[in-house]
Order: structure tokens, then sequence, then C-alpha cells
């Protein structure tokens, strides 16, 4: 097993653990919503980070894997892993078919066509009466899950799971053949052709992978609020967030979602818990705006920028 | 057989004819020279070889094969290389990284053994060493000089290991001696047996590099052949200077 994977996973234990010790539940609810971010944000970075492509439209992402659970719930309930997997296979398809409907768009016509994906969406969902339609669905949970009892915990370590998946492949990716591919996409894309990359071929690879990592963060979702209703899923905050986090991390590396995630996502838990929910989408405005001011790179260009000055 | 063959090419951008019935042939190992004043079709012409624009009408015939419909990048790995009139590095890429994308995606693309991860170090370096960037693998773009960015852009080229080189005016906003290191390096390369066609404005390294001139006015074919004729004929003269 890959060093990286192993420290994951260790990292990942001590986190459920340190959770457990704790001993308050308020810690898994708010400690997943961090979670699904990192997910969320890790999967927009391997479209938006490393090729370059900005997409508005994650909120319709997670919601399709949401939706495909209550689907699969209300058809044959099955275990919340299958209903990742299945949720995560048929945001793929959707990406997959976004990058090539839009092979040809780029920049802003790119963003506004992934936006209007998401508005597309959620006016079928709202008009599908089988999954609840407008008025929304419920989804009763069992209170506990046996050998590790609290069901919020057990959604806590599916979504910890899913961060490792995340973070694994994002790095895999980077490091790779298809990583050199993503960063000439973003670079300069008649260059990358010019060097022999297929840009067509990789970008779709790179919506197909970004659209299945973040309908598996949806997937859980209805498990996790119980209630599912089109504005909750197709909520604002998953497609500002997912931008947001990245951004203010950095874009060109794994660690930034990472890092963006867990700074904002704890932020904005602070802040519902001390003002209000209201306020968490002016907190990520803020820092936008500053980071966009002080370090267009992000936290992690800014020290790659440093360390760069410091060797010279 | 010709290494390129270019037949009967036509290029139009709405009513502006760019190309009108270019016939070219290029053969292997050959040094060519393009020249033309601006809006010529020179670039067109790279560009409709190089498959990034698609030709109204005409073939190009690349190493016996006929390359119409064929995107950039399987042309590339066919054997097209070719470098850009302003320098389009990858920005977020070292300048090692640079030579390694070609090299993953065209060397290694091709069938045949693929080279291991430290026969591409290998071959990074000694491409580098062989423009003069040697000690510059692990620093950014930006932090080139124009030269430096000039011969990245060849070295880049060289990486995809073609057989044939469209050289797009490498040596626009260079100085004298600059000039003249480019020159050095083109045919350096071409002594490796890549044959090479480069598009330029500057007479001087044009005379010094090719052996054979073609020029381009409006579009059309006016002249082919060696430099020194070509340069002396009545329509070239008349096209650069006027009547």
């Amino acid at each position: 097993m890959p060093l990286f994977l192993v420290i994951l996973i260790a990292a990942a234990a001590l986190v459920f653990g340190g959770a457990r010790l704790i001993g308050n539940d308020y810690v898994f609810f708010a400690g997943y919503t961090v979670l699904q971010f990192i997910v969320l944000a890790t999967a927009w970075n391997i479209l938006g980070g490393y090729t370059g492509y900005v997409n508005f439209g994650s909120a319709a992402f997670f919601a399709l894997g949401a939706y495909a659970t209550v689907f699969v719930h209300k058809t044959y309930p099955l275990p919340i892993p299958l209903l990742i997997v299945i949720g995560g296979a048929v945001s793929a398809v959707v990406g997959f078919g976004m990058g090539y409907l839009t092979l040809r768009l780029r920049g802003a016509f790119f963003a506004i066509a992934t936006l209007a994906l998401a508005v597309v969406l959620q006016t079928l969902v709202v008009n599908w009466d089988y999954v609840g339609g407008s008025r929304g669905a419920y989804i009763i949970r069992p209170n506990e899950v046996a050998l590790i009892g609290p069901y919020i915990q057990y959604l806590f370590l599916l979504m910890l799971a899913l961060v490792v998946i995340a973070l694994t492949t994002a790095r895999g990716i980077e490091r790779s053949q298809l990583g050199y591919g993503f960063a000439t996409i973003r670079d300069d894309e008649l260059a990358a052709e010019a060097c022999g990359v297929p840009t067509l071929r990789l970008k779709l690879i790179a919506t197909t992978l970004s659209g299945g990592l973040m309908g598996m963060a949806g997937a859980p979702f209805p498990y996790y609020i119980g209630y599912l209703q089109p504005s909750s899923a197709f909520g604002l905050e998953y497609a500002v967030n997912s931008i947001a986090m990245p951004m203010i991390g950095g874009t060109t590396s794994w660690v930034g979602p990472l890092i963006g995630a867990i700074l904002l996502g704890s932020l904005q838990q602070i802040a519902t818990v001390t003002i209000s929910s209201a306020v968490n989408l002016l907190i990520v405005g803020l820092l936008l705006v500053g980071f966009v001011i002080i370090a267009p790179n992000g936290i992690v260009g800014l020290v790659q920028d440093r360390l760069r000055a410091r060797s010279k | 057989m010709p290494l390129l063959e270019v037949s009967r090419l036509s290029k139009r951008f709405g009513g502006f004819v760019a190309l009108d019935g270019i016939d070219l042939a290029v053969a292997a190992g050959e040094r060519v020279g393009l020249i033309g004043p601006n809006g010529s079709g020179k670039s067109t012409l790279v560009n409709c070889v190089c498959g990034t624009l698609a030709n109204a009408t005409g073939t190009v015939r690349f190493d016996g094969a006929e390359m119409d419909g064929l995107t950039t990048h399987e042309r590339t790995r066919r054997g097209i290389a070719r470098s850009f009139q302003l320098p389009r590095p990858f920005a977020t890429l070292t300048v090692a990284d640079n030579l390694r994308v070609p090299l993953l995606y065209t060397v290694n693309a091709r069938s045949g053994p693929t080279l291991t991860p430290a026969e591409l170090d290998a071959r990074c370096a000694e491409l580098l060493a062989l423009v003069g960037l040697g000690d510059k693998a692990t620093r950014l773009p930006r932090d080139l000089t124009q030269v430096e960015m000039r011969k990245l852009e060849l070295a880049r080229a060289m990486a995809a290991d073609p057989k044939l080189l469209m050289a797009d005016e490498s040596m626009a906003g260079l100085s004298h001696s600059e000039v003249d290191d480019i020159v050095t390096l083109l045919v350096r390369l071409n002594e490796r047996g890549i044959t090479i066609v480069l598009i330029e404005h500057i007479m001087r390294a044009v005379m010094k590099f090719s052996q054979r001139l073609v020029v381009l006015v409006s579009g059309k074919k006016i002249a082919d052949g060696k430099p020194d004729v070509v340069i002396r004929d009545p329509e070239v003269e008349r096209a650069y200077i006027g009547q």
C-alpha cells in the first residue's frame, strides 16, 4: 500500500478517534459538513484547478448523487456504501455528458454552460414526483449502527473514507502523466496539442472524475439531512464553496482544496454556532476578495512563491 | 518521395484568401526557409500542416500518409513538431517538466518501448544541455530571458522526437548575437537528421540557414529555389521592396 494512503488512513483514524473522545454528537454533525466540503473542493479542483475549466455547477453533481440515493432508497433500499458508488456513477456519467457537450467551450462560456446544467437538472428534479418533486423527500434513518454506535458517527466515518479516496485520487493524478496533461490544458491548450497531448480526451476524463467524486459526496447527504428538498441539494453554498475553497487554499496542488475546505468549512461552522448561518456566504465572499488581492494563487501558491524566492 | 508534400492547399477566412493553391514538397533532411511579407500566409500554412487549422481544399501528406482529418496531437505523434511565433511555455511547469510533456505524450505514446522515469529525466537533461538551458531545469518559464524562452520552445518541439520541425519566427525580437545562437542551434538540430522549415523575417538568418527558399505573397507561392537565386528574383524584389 502506498505510504501516502497509509498516512491518510492513519490521519483519518486519528480524526475519528479524536472526535469520539470529545463525545459530543455535534462534533460529528459539524465535522461531516467540513469533510463533505473537502471532497467537493477536491473534486472541483480536478477540473477547475488542474485543467483550468471553472465549473459553476458543482451543486448539480452533488444533488445528483443525493437524488440517486433517494431514488434507490424508494425503489430498492441498499447500504450507503453501495449508494455512494451508484451516486458517483450517475454523476460521472452526467459529468462525461457535460464534458462531451461543452468540449469546444472555454472560460466564461464553459462556466455559464455548467451553471445552465445545474438549472436544468434542478428544474427536472422539482418536476419529478417520484423523488419528492418540489415538496421534498424524507429519509428515515436508523438511530444506531452495529459496532459504531450513533448513525451520525457512521456517516462521519463514510465521509472520512471519501476524503481518503478523493485526496488519494487527486494526489495520484497530480504526480502522473494525466496530471502533466491536465496542467498543460490549464496553461495553454494549443501548445498542449502541439506536444501530443490529446486535450479533448483528457478534458472528458477530468469532467467524469470530478463529477463522479461530487456525486459520491452527495450520496449520503439525504441520510445526513433526513429531509431532502431541491433547494437544499442544489444550494448556492455548494457551488460557491467548492470554488472558493480551492481558490483560497491553492488550485495547483491537492493540498490547496484540503486547506481551503478545513479553513472555510470550520469558520462557517463556528459562525453558524456563534453568530448565524446566514453570515456563511458573507465570510466566503470576504475571504475570497482578500485572497484575490493578497494571494491570487492561494495559500499554497503564496508558500511556494516564498520558498522559490528564498532558493534563488 | 518527399517527407512533406502539400498539394493545392487553400484556406480562407471569410472573404480573405490566406492560402491559394499552395504546392510545396520538402525532402527529408532539408533546411527550407519560408519567407514572405506580413499577411502572406506563412503562419497559416504552418497551422494547416500542423493541424491547428483545417484546410479548405488540397491535401497535406507526411511521411507517405495523408494528414487531413488528423488532430494536431495525432500529427505531432506522427512526427510533425512546431515552435510558436510567440513562445507558449507551460507557465506553471518547470523548464524540465515542459520537456517531459512531449516525451510522455508523444515519444511514450508511439508503439515500441516506453521511456522509464530515469530515462525521461536523462532525456530532459540532454535536451536542455543541447539548447544551453542545463542550469535552468528547475526554474519556471517566467524566470527565463527572451532568448532562453525561444530555446525552450525549440527544445520542447525537439522533445517530441520529430522528423519535421516547423520553426515559426523563432528569432523575432532577438539581438544580433542571439539570432546567431538560434541559427547555430537550428543547424545543429538539422545535423541530427531533423528536417526543418524555418519561417522568418530576419533575412540574414534565413540566408545563413536555408538550403532552399520558398516565398509566399498574398497566399500564393511566387518563388521556390536556391536562396541566392530566389532573392534576386524580380517578383520577390517587387513583393518586398515594391515597384
